[in-house]
């Protein structure tokens, strides 16, 4: 019941877990020429909900199905599960790190076992969709709640990193997000599937330019995003 | 939340922790140099831990770790994805995170110091965050500044207006800034001093021993 709600804040950019910092690949994108202006932007973020943010939907949808029947021993194999679909190091670590926030903020707003066992199962820091699909079920939503905030905030952080990058028109970049609506109904469609435990199963797309971004902006002197 | 979890999840309040102080203030005012000034003059007598909120880089990171006034291990960076207020203020997470991990390696330590990213007069330390903070002009701002108020001048605990070797070449007045920052403080202190010329600005290190002294007797029963 509360669960709409719940999805609301845990999508939004103000929710105060450290999400702000990452940038999700744009800004190594934007220092590489590879994102410079809305056309660009456009068919960076459709890449990246096709890839990173389905296989992120799937993890938060099954992470909210355990946050219902949670056990230490279940919250580690999904956490292995999310560790073999993100392959670079740089990524895995923004993940986790992400998610220890996530979690450290979400427990304070919802005080539940879901959330409780998870910090023990992953002392630190499960990754990020697990952390979200926890928080979400602690909150009281649905996985398919779950999945849609999760693949949500996988184009909104890179969006709003690049307006801020590269002074882009935010009614525009917002337009941009309008018109993904459809495919972020298909991700989040996509992503809750599998329901069963077998979560060998869930999908598993690789985005060799994300990780790449990924580890070259690791090694970039200058930068102002985490990730 | 359960009774049991034996994970590292601080409390909120301030039981069994150290104090936390933020430094904020504009662009260039000296927070670095503050902070290295306090390290090497607490560093003796207190247990400490350094955070620093850079913009770009690890430069104060690294500035204080070359100083040699801390164990380089003591500090930690946090980036701030183009917002450095956002990192203070609205969004604490990722400073919390770096806090509560010095506390965790190297705990218990006595004070915690949050050197925010240098960013403009309505940049203030969460209460979630700082227990204190002190805001640090300098004198080449000009000395219309404190009259121009803005909450890190008006609320913090402290404020430190640096560079007063630099009044002469910028023709700032530094009793207007002092009657003008006490028309705005109601009360609250002012320290002017010239890190360049006291390298520990021991005004202030005096001013920091009585908050932690009296942040240590108010929690000192959970400690
Ligand atoms: N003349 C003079 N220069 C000072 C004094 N204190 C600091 N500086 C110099 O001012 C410059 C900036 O000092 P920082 O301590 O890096 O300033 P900051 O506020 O940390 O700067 P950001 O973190 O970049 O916002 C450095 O070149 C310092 O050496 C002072 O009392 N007098
Ligand atoms: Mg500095």
């Amino acid at each position: 019941m509360h669960g709409d709600m719940a999805m609301l804040l845990l999508a939004d950019s103000r929710l105060p877990a450290g999400g702000h910092a990452h940038s999700g690949g744009a800004e190594e994108a934007v220092r590489v020429g590879a994102i410079t202006g809305p056309e660009d932007l456009a068919r960076f973020l459709r890449g990246r909900l096709a890839t990173a943010g389905v296989v992120t939907a799937a993890l938060a949808a099954a992470a909210c199905e355990v946050g219902a029947r949670p056990a230490p021993e279940r919250w580690q194999r999904l956490d292995a599960e999310a560790d073999c679909r993100i392959s670079a190091p740089a990524q895995r670590e923004a993940s986790r790190t992400q998610g220890r926030l996530l979690v450290r903020t979400t427990r304070r707003i919802w005080p539940s076992e879901a959330l409780d066992s998870l910090a023990l199962a992953v002392p630190d820091g499960a990754h990020h969709p697990v952390a979200l699909g926890a928080a979400a079920a602690a909150a009281g939503c649905e996985p398919r709640q779950a999945a849609l905030a999760a693949a949500y905030t996988s184009v909104t952080a890179p969006a709003t990193a690049a307006v801020r990058l590269l002074g882009l028109d935010p009614v525009l970049v917002h337009r941009l997000l309008a018109d993904l609506a459809p495919a972020l109904n298909d991700a989040a469609h996509e992503a809750c599937v599998i329901q069963a435990d077998d979560w060998s199963d869930l999908p598993a797309h690789a985005a060799p330019a994300l990780d790449l971004l990924a580890e070259q902006h690791l090694r970039t002197e200058v930068r102002l995003f985490v990730s | 939340m359960s009774a049991n979890h034996d994970d590292h999840h601080h409390a909120p309040d301030g039981h069994g922790r150290a104090l936390r102080l933020g430094i904020g203030g504009p662009v260039g005012s000296g927070k670095t140099a503050l902070v290295a000034a306090l390290c090497r003059s607490l560093g003796p007598s207190l247990r400490l831990g350094v955070v620093t909120n850079d913009i770009y880089t690890t430069e104060d990171a690294d500035f204080l770790r070359r100083a040699g006034v801390i164990d380089a291990e003591r500090i930690l960076a946090v980036q701030t994805g183009c917002c450095p207020h956002t990192a203070i203020r609205d969004d604490i997470a990722a400073n919390i995170d770096a806090v509560e991990t010095l506390e965790e390696r190297f705990g218990p330590l006595d004070l915690v110091i949050v050197e925010s990213g240098g960013d403009n007069l309505t940049a203030t330390f969460s209460r979630g965050l700082a227990d204190r903070q002190i805001f640090v002009l300098d004198v080449s701002g000009g000395d219309k500044v404190p009259r121009k108020g803005g909450p890190g001048v008006t609320t913090a605990d402290l404020l430190v207006v640096n560079k007063t070797d630099l009044a002469p070449m910028v023709g700032a007045d530094l009793t207007v800034m002092s009657r003008d920052a006490a028309k705005v403080r109601d009360g609250k202190p002012v320290l002017f001093t010239s890190i360049r010329e006291d390298k520990g600005a021991h005004s202030v290190a005096e001013w920091v021993v009585g908050i932690v002294d009296a942040w240590h007797h108010e929690h000192a029963h959970s400690v």
